[in-house]
């Protein structure tokens, strides 16, 4: 059988992720000393594991409804209230999904016909675009530049803008670059589009994890609600990734197209996991600040320990990595990694893994203990003094 | 101070450059403020926590619980200090409860810590009774999982 004449060729078109193939490398190599995932350290706060564990006892197995348990929907009702100061009916405004990344499916997929532009500001984690690409859609590249901290500039947006602009992915605060998009930044973007129709999917899911000004949503902005959907979930702020639980907001008439294909796709998101969400949202505050807390040193220690090593390092204000940059060093991306693994056994991405821009640069998770973490730096530290 | 002494419970071996940059703060400031902590006795020491079977110490350790008849004038703390000062007491705590002193030794072998409890601690003056428990696991200590070297998230994430 030729499996090439029977497969899908949009999905044959598609590149794979430039994180797996750098995984399989890794996974080669012994006693591997990783900066490299994309999740927290800490364990699910233990009240939220409990309900969980009680929800089994109870039995509590079957379907929910395919929006998600009503209860839960009005804690993300009350949560987007407190946090992004944003009203959302709770009864159909709201979408539980099977984590941010099916949010995030449902939102391009609800909005994209063939040929529609959506704008995507790089480097970005990576699945925006090939789902755009699985609509139909024309992946756009807005690239974000060191010299302006990865946040989008208003100039950069306009130039990309055609009749065919669908949408724009605001993905802050940014995985990789750890950038965020102030107030004032978000409201030069909003002056951009507000006489168009671009709707915004703006992907918040490390809304919890800011340094400095808590995070500004651009759906909280003046009239901007309209054409916002907000993307959040649990994986990162609660340390719950393995629970697969996220949530979207927005308008009732795009919701509602949304909650389709989440209806046919995934009925609904993991009941078990949806029960013990309710807890997350509502008795975990001091859990979150605990946990923000110790990013923030770890932060303040990764950016010092790259900058003194002379890889410069832009300082983060939000998510858990750092982006510094390996230029000086003469490798790209991919030969700085491959020989650091190869060498000194330590694990980072490639930027380039997160589009073509984050050449040049290396994402480094610092979810790790401080012991682990001076440890790797200290045998990066070692690698470049031999490479010299 | 408060955030630098939490570091330090996780990590005393973190550099003062370390530790500023964790905290925000200059590294004059943090050795200024590791000595002030030092001097007025709020830091009392510093030590590796050692699991002592990968280290091949085939040592065996004790909690004693220890009654005590207090002491007029001195209450619990003549006696206290006493116990104290054997090198191979690691801690002497005072408890409410069912017994009055809680006692971690560490000794070389069974016999050795036999003749621990009964010639030095239960001929003490005031000790009422002195029962001892052997030490057969341990899974933390002081703050850190022994067999902490389990990460069991995927070397590679998105």
């Amino acid at each position: 059988m030729n499996y090439d004449n029977i497969l899908s060729q949009k999905v044959l078109d598609l590149k794979p992720s430039g994180i797996r193939k750098f995984f399989d490398i890794a996974a080669t190599i012994e006693d591997v000393i990783s900066l490299s995932v994309g999740e927290p350290d800490f364990k699910t706060p233990w009240t939220v594991r409990r309900k969980a564990i009680e929800v089994l006892e109870q039995g509590k197995t079957t379907y929910t409804s395919n929006s998600g348990l009503e209860e839960l929907r009005r804690a993300c009702a009350d949560y987007f209230k407190r946090t992004i100061h944003t009203d959302y009916s709770p009864i159909d405004e709201i979408v539980i999904t099977v984590g941010g990344s099916e949010a995030i499916d449902l939102a391009i997929r609800a909005l994209v016909n063939p040929g529609d532009e959506v704008i995507i500001p790089e480097p970005c984690f990576v699945c925006y675009s090939p789902i755009v690409k699985l609509t139909g859609g024309v992946p756009v590249p807005a690239v974000t530049l060191e010299e302006d901290c990865f946040k989008l500039t208003a100039d950069v947006l306009k130039n990309l803008i055609t009749p065919k602009t669908k949408a724009l992915i605001l993905p802050f605060p940014n995985n990789p670059t750890g950038a965020v998009m102030r107030r004032e930044e978000l409201e030069t973007i909003a002056e951009v589009i507000k006489n168009t129709d671009i709707v915004v999917i703006s992907d918040e899911i490390y809304s919890e994890l800011t340094y400095g000004e808590p995070h500004v949503s651009f759906a909280e902005l003046e009239n901007m609600r309209e054409r916002t959907i907000v993307i959040n979930g649990f994986s990162k702020a609660f340390a719950m990734t393995g629970w697969r639980l996220g949530f979207a907001a927005a308008p009732k008439p795009i919701i509602e197209q949304m909650l389709k294909i989440h209806q046919y796709a995934i009925m609904c998101s993991p009941t078990v996991s949806q029960y013990a969400a309710i807890i997350a949202l509502t008795d975990c505050i001091d859990e979150v600040r605990a946990m923000v807390e110790e990013y923030d040193m770890r932060r303040r220690l990764v950016v010092k320990g790259f900058n003194d090593m002379g890889l410069p390092c832009f300082t983060p204000e939000g998510a858990f990595y750092v982006f510094p940059s390996v230029k000086s060093t003469g490798m790209d991306s991919q030969e700085f990694c491959t020989r650091l693994i190869q060498e000194k056994s330590v694990a980072v991405v490639p930027g380039n893994a997160f589009g073509d821009c984050g050449e040049g640069f290396i994402r480094v998770c610092y979810a790790y203990s401080t012991k682990h973490l001076t440890t790797a730096m200290e045998r990066i530290g070692e690698f470049l003094k031999e490479i010299k | 101070m408060e955030k630098l002494i939490k570091l330090l419970r996780q990590n005393a071996r973190l550099s003062n450059a370390e530790l500023a940059a964790m905290l925000g703060i200059s590294e004059n400031e943090v050795a200024e403020q590791i000595k002030k902590l030092e001097q007025s006795g709020v830091i009392v020491g510093y030590t590796a926590i050692i699991n002592d079977e990968a280290a091949g110490e085939n040592t065996v350790s004790a909690l004693i619980e220890v009654k005590v008849m207090p002491k007029a004038k001195y209450g619990y703390n003549d006696i206290a200090e006493k116990i104290a000062q054997f090198t191979e007491v690691e801690s002497v705590r005072l408890m409410s409860g069912a017994f009055d002193l809680a006692v971690t030794v560490k000794c070389a072998d069974v016999v050795k810590l036999g003749k621990f409890v009964q010639e030095r601690i239960a001929p003490l003056d005031g000790v009422l009774s002195a029962s001892t428990h052997f030490v057969i696991g341990r899974y933390k200590e002081l703050g850190s999982v022994i067999d902490n070297n389990r990460d069991e998230r995927e070397l590679v994430t998105p």
